[in-house]
């Protein structure tokens, strides 16, 4: 056969062709196997999100008009009823049920009629009303704690990376800090329960929960934002000095501007957390239920020393303290998906402020 | 003085005549006696350390008055060291301590207790290596000075600012974008915005550690141009690695080695006619 070529003259035409060998072929199956397990964590991420979206937003959206469940996201948590009235099986909300009830009765006394009866087949705690006082209560506790954290963080941050010297006694500060930022969160939800709730006697309070969660992220936030202020050139720092400023001006003016944008991502960081815990909160600030809000108290300071309605606790409550339906799943999905939201928009936000001061402090 | 057949015979190993190997040129406008000046800063006695380490053994130097000075040497020789002892900014530094001598500008030893580091600082201007400007508005990083003293009057601080960038010649090429950023300049601009606004708080002395390290040739020579034209108005001081530019724009010239204060004299006798052997040696680049 005239037209088979000899293997010697494929290699002499082509002295750059691949050559298999075993370390190749490993290769080649170790990298196939860091695919397959990034595509893995994204599946089982999806699922968990997919799930969560598509039963949340069952609860959190509807097909009529105005398409959100505004007395899901604008009310406060109720007794759902079931019973049966005339014949009809009735699902109604604390309220509405009482009012409904009251008003079949005085139209039976009008009537003269003999009193209606109301067969309650079931009462499901949680279950009808919304989640706005935990919608409340988190944005509150978020916000509260990441202001305290920030101030006292990047206080303590400026204090390490520009005034303190090398010493033995800021070194075991600065291990002391990194080791607080792996201490579980239940630890500093006891930590505050017995200094802020007891000692303290704050109680199961607004405050209370605030300074918890500060002083559980505030290790992350000093870490990071020492690395960002750390990272600003020396440049800055001595050509502000050698004009005349003194130390703190330089700071203000030559440094903190440069250093803010890494200081807010790792605060963003520290939101989520913050938002998220249920363990440093269950002793300190959130309650169960509450009827009022927030802001519904006599005196302004009392505003300070009242327990809120907290996201996952809420979550971790109609999950786990109640006995599981179709009715409760409802609520339990629909909390997990607006506090998905939620932590996203206060995370937008935040990245939204950053990119406008990285925007500003270029450089 | 030592002169240079004493130098000569006392280094045997030394074959060629050193008129024959010197490479630097000192202009020859520059007359070899300079006319008498006031001293400002007088260094006496200085021992200088870094934690234990001494960077700088028993220096004695009197600079004048509206002159250049110039300070040459191989690196870790310690005459950046010396010069940021001027204006204080090894304060920054951990560890670094003065143990023996004194700084004096206009008799003042500048270590004393009642010196504020602040207000030395904003006497003596310091201009670095790596050009620094704010990543701000160059009118920004002008008035940055002034801002911090509480100065905000807006036509106080234009004038300020047209009088600094004329002053760093640098106003007719930035006049248009004043409050563009600093940092859209060029390296030879920013190097000059830097010497702007350090003369825009109209310091006495202009500390310039090695302004030209990091500048191509043309930018170089206009910094030079420009020390030359600010002689007139203040004292500078300049740490150099490059021995021409030393000679170029130079009045007197101190040579260091290894921390100590080899020869401190006019340009023209250091480049020429140098009394030590290393000097000798060095400005003729066999070492260093």
């Amino acid at each position: 056969m005239n037209r088979k070529i000899p293997r010697m003259s494929t290699a002499a035409a082509n002295p750059f062709a691949a050559r298999p060998s075993f370390a190749r072929t490993g290769e080649k199956a170790l990298f196939w196997s860091f695919r397959i397990a990034t595509y893995f964590v994204l599946l089982c991420g999806a699922l968990v999100f997919g799930n969560i979206f598509i039963k949340g937003s069952q609860t959190v959206f509807q097909s009529q008009f105005p398409f959100i469940n505004t007395t899901f996201l604008t009310q406060a948590p109720e007794t759902l009823y079931i019973f049966e009235y005339k014949g009809e099986e009735l699902k109604m909300g604390d309220k509405e049920f009482r009012a409904f009830r009251e008003k079949e009765e005085s139209a039976a006394k009008a009537a003269s009629a003999p009193a209606p009866d109301f067969k309650v087949k079931d009462s499901i705690v949680y279950s009808a009303g919304g989640i706005w006082p935990c919608i409340v209560g988190t944005v509150l506790l978020v916000v509260g704690s990441m202001t305290i954290a920030l101030v006292l963080g990047v206080a303590s941050a400026i204090y390490l990376s520009e005034y303190a010297h090398d010493s033995p006694v800021v070194r075991m500060i600065r291990l002391s800090i990194v080791n607080l930022a792996g201490v579980p969160s239940i630890v500093f939800g006891l930590f505050g329960f017995g200094m802020f709730v007891i000692y303290f006697g704050w109680n199961v309070s607004l405050i209370a929960g605030w300074f918890t969660l500060a002083f559980m992220v505030m290790p992350v936030v000093i870490i990071a934002s020492e690395e960002s202020l750390k990272s600003v050139p020396k440049g800055f720092r001595e050509g502000s000095l050698a004009l005349g400023a003194t130390k703190w001006q330089t700071i203000r003016k030559s440094v903190l501007p440069y250093a803010l944008p890494g200081i807010l991502t790792s605060s963003i960081l520290g939101i989520a957390r913050v938002a998220g815990e249920t363990a440093p909160i269950m002793f300190t600030a959130a309650y169960v239920v509450r009827d009022k809000l927030p802001w519904d108290v006599d005196k302004a300071s009392d505003f300070f020393f009242q327990g809120v309605m907290a996201l996952p606790y809420h979550i971790y409550v109609v999950s786990s303290k109640i006995p599981q339906n179709e009715y409760t799943e409802r609520v339990q999905y629909g909390t997990a998906f607006v506090f998905l939201l939620i932590v996203a928009a206060i995370a937008t936000a935040s990245i939204l402020l950053r990119n406008n001061l990285r925007r500003r402090f270029k450089w | 003085m030592v002169n240079a057949t004493d130098t000569l015979s006392t280094q045997p190993m030394e074959p060629f005549s050193a008129a024959a190997t010197r490479t630097i040129n000192v202009p020859a406008a520059r007359s070899a006696v300079l006319p008498p000046a006031q001293t400002l800063i007088a260094i006496d006695q200085l021992d200088f350390y870094y934690g234990a380490k001494q960077a700088l053994f028993d220096v004695n130097l009197a600079l004048d008055e509206k002159r250049v000075t110039a300070f040459i040497g191989p690196s870790g020789c310690g005459k950046s060291t010396l010069l940021r002892c001027i204006n204080r900014m090894n304060d920054l530094i951990d560890g670094t301590a003065i143990k023996r001598g004194s700084i004096k500008i206009r008799e003042i030893d500048i270590h004393r207790k009642d010196i504020d580091p602040i207000e030395l600082r904003k006497r003596v201007g310091m201009v670095f290596q790596k050009s620094n400007p704010f990543p701000k508005s160059i009118y920004e990083n002008i008035t940055y000075g002034l801002r911090i003293q509480g100065i905000a009057k807006k036509t106080r601080l234009d004038e300020v600012v047209e009088k600094s960038l004329r002053g760093a010649a640098l106003w007719d090429e930035v006049k248009d974008r004043l409050h563009e950023s600093g940092l859209g300049l060029s390296g030879g601009q920013q190097q000059r915005l830097c010497i702007a606004r350090a003369i825009a708080v109209d310091p006495e002395v202009l500390l310039m550690d090695e302004p030209c390290s990091a500048l191509d040739p043309i930018a170089t020579a206009k910094v030079e141009e420009l020390i030359h034209e600010l002689k007139k108005q203040f004292t500078i001081i300049i740490v150099t690695h490059s021995m021409q530019q030393a000679a170029r724009c130079s009045d007197k010239t101190a040579f260091f080695y290894m921390g100590k204060l080899i020869e401190y004299a006019d340009t023209r006798t250091i480049f020429m006619n140098p009394a030590n052997p290393q000097t000798e040696a060095y400005v003729s680049g066999r070492f260093g």
